[in-house]
């Protein structure tokens, strides 16, 4: 024993408890391995400075990252039936809801909230795939006829940020209704005229996927994102192959025309905001509630073809000037 | 009857006993005549209670037999002039689906249904009722075509899933479903779905949606197979039966649930054994709740079919 470890070391941890220093001050990217801060992971809305991967994020973070000055009102969901089956595997559905809930602080996979986005108000639902999988049962699909509901009442904009393994299988036959039943709301807010918006973030898959996610007027990915019908898991048992790199992944997803375009987090709010506008036959930039300040929303790196002597090339409209290499990548996305 | 399930072991083996003295009857040993209708009897008794309580396993096994009658098979027997129409203008046609026009009980309707197929080729032609998104593109098209000259839609639910695959994937699988399902519930026709076997997830609900949906009695219908929500849940597919215990996949467990409204009753012993009656019990259900919709003078048919599933899953099992 030394003097180092009897006393230095406890009297550093004292210091260091009687701060109350949070515990996971550095987080490990799932793609590059590289040790990030936390505080820098999340002015980067949870994006891996060095690798860009978009981490999954809790709802909280989503929610806060999209409106106007961070404002939102979050909707309280109707009641369902608990346990409609009364479903038992290795555990109890009714405790998995139980431990499930005690793990996010959430009542359910969904969240509901209403705001402003570029002045405009919007209705946004946002899935939570640390809560059993993002799962769709009847909690869920309640939660998109509440969303329909409120951009009907609201004359809002509807996006819905997906995330989910697919149906939720303890709730049996019921979760599997709920795909006719969200695309009533998806029909409910069409019919209003609203504009409706999916953004597929890692991973949605299976009866959510082929209902309600696959059915907005736009839909958006997040970069790499995993969307699919079936999960990569059990196409490679059916097909008894190794799946090809970038399989179902949001650019793979973009060459087969499935969406319509591929947006990093950070220009999400500007890109949704922008579509918005667009589609409503809105001004660009409209006057804020406090004292008419002007919000500028950002150009989408957008190239046109013009002829040169060179031939035809691609230029940026608002720069006119030939668009590099670097930048070639980034066009896709606005396409 | 040729083949027997595992569970239908002790009818399998009354009837062999009656086979074999049958042989002999007709040699001219007249004696056993009596013994061989005593046998007889026993054997359909037992039959007829093994069926009256199969379990959920059981009916996956026999919404699956081989020997069940398909959709070809319906409309070989119930429809005149059917005219199966090919294609979904995109990419190509998909044998899992089969729909058209056609006559039924005298006036014309819409018929769609997935086809497993029969005989190792017929299945692998109609790829086992398992759809890539060009089976269901084509039934959007078919249900669209439906609502253009008002005819009622009937079809016939039987596939294990939509096909899991690369190529399904790639042109969108997920978007056919979810089109399908959209275009179900969007038409103004009276739509009648009958789940006539298996009934299995996504694949399914994307040809049932229905304003009647009617169930063949030892048919299931789930939100997964058994044998996958094993491995999901249970981490092992050997625990498919308990599994389907617990997903209440049966007719009887969807009537009380109110996701389906009517169970069409199969003959002793299940549907492989009598194709013919059940066709024609099929039949009879369907010209019922077709005539029954109908009744309703000004029926607003989309209405209906929207406020039908928006009102499911209000009550649970007790
Ligand atoms: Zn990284």
């Amino acid at each position: 024993m030394n003097w180092l470890t009897n006393f230095v070391r406890p009297k550093i941890r004292s210091l260091v408890s009687k701060r109350d220093v949070p515990e996971n001050l550095w987080h490990k990217c799932p793609s590059c391995e590289k040790m990030l801060f936390h505080r820098d992971l999340a002015a980067n809305q949870h994006v891996c400075p060095h690798c860009d991967h978009h981490m999954r994020i809790t709802p909280e973070q989503r929610l806060s990252n999209l409106f106007d000055d961070g404002d939102y009102e979050t909707i309280p969901l109707p009641e369902v039936v608990q346990d409609p089956l009364k479903f038992k595997d290795s555990k109890k559905y009714a405790d998995r809801l139980k431990d499930n809930r005690a793990k996010t602080g959430d009542n359910e996979e969904v969240r509901v909230a209403v705001g402003k986005m570029g002045g405009l108000d919007v209705v946004v639902e946002v899935q939570n795939f640390s809560f059993m999988g993002g799962s769709l049962g009847l909690a869920g699909g309640e939660a998109m006829l509440t969303a329909a509901r409120e951009a009907v009442e609201r004359n809002a904009a509807l996006v819905v940020f997906t995330a989910a393994g697919g149906a939720r299988m303890q709730e049996g036959i019921l979760s599997l209704m709920q795909m006719p039943r969200t695309t009533v709301a998806v029909a409910q807010v069409r019919e209003a005229g609203l504009p409706y918006f999916v953004v597929l973030t890692d991973p949605t898959t299976g009866g959510v996927t082929a209902s309600y996610a696959m059915l907005g007027d736009i839909a958006i990915a997040e970069p790499k994102a995993l969307v699919g019908f079936a999960g990569p898991r059990v196409i490679e048992n059916t097909i008894k192959e190794k799946l090809p790199e970038g399989f179902q992944r949001a650019e793979y997803l973009l060459e087969h025309g499935m969406i319509d375009m591929v947006v990093h987090r950070s220009q999400m709010r500007d890109t949704l905001v922008r579509l918005m506008k667009l589609l409503r036959n809105q001004p660009r930039s409209v006057a804020t509630s406090e004292g008419g300040e002007q919000l500028e929303i950002p150009e989408l790196p957008v190239t046109v073809e013009v002829e040169t002597e060179d031939g035809w090339v691609e230029v940026s409209p608002t720069e006119g000037t030939p668009v590099s290499n670097e930048n070639m990548g980034l066009k896709r996305a606005a396409e | 009857m040729e083949s027997f399930l595992e569970f239908e072991k002790p009818v399998a083996e009354l009837e062999g006993k009656i086979k074999e003295l049958r042989h002999m009857v007709d040699d001219g040993d007249m004696d056993i005549a009596e013994e061989v209708t005593k046998l007889q009897n026993r054997a359909d008794k037992l039959l007829e209670e093994t069926y009256a309580s199969l379990s959920p396993w059981q009916k996956t096994m026999v919404a699956r037999h081989l020997d069940r009658p398909h959709f070809s098979h319906y409309v070989t027997n119930l429809i005149e002039d059917f005219s199966p129409l090919a294609g979904d203008r995109t990419y190509g046609d998909d044998l899992a689906v089969v729909g058209g026009p056609g006559r039924f009980r005298g006036r014309s309707v819409m018929v769609i249904g997935h086809e497993k197929g029969s005989g190792t080729e017929g299945r692998v032609k109609h790829n086992f009722g398992m759809a890539h998104p060009e089976g269901y593109r084509k039934a959007v098209r078919l249900m669209e075509m439906a609502d253009h000259f008002s005819l009622p839609i009937i079809t016939l639910v039987d596939t294990q899933g939509a096909y899991p695959g690369v190529q399904a994937e790639q042109r969108g699988q997920a978007e056919a479903i979810a089109r399908a399902v959209e275009t179900g519930l969007n038409v103004s026709v009276p739509v009648i779905s009958v789940i006539v076997g298996e009934g299995g997830s996504g694949g399914a609900v994307a040809l049932a949606i229905a304003n009647k949906i009617l169930m063949l009695e030892h048919s299931v219908y789930s939100v997964i197979s058994p044998e996958g929500c094993a491995a999901i849940l249970w981490r092992s597919s050997e625990k498919a039966e308990t599994a389907a215990d617990a997903l209440k996949l049966t007719a009887q467990d969807l009537l009380q649930l109110k996701v389906i409204d009517q169970i069409i009753i199969e003959p002793t012993g299940g549907a492989q054994r009598r194709p013919s009656e059940t066709v024609q019990r099929v039949g009879d259900a369907v010209a019922v709740a077709l005539e029954d919709l109908e009744s309703t003078p000004d029926a607003d048919f989309r209405a209906l079919r929207r406020e039908k599933f928006l009102e499911m899953g209000k009550v649970g099992l007790t």
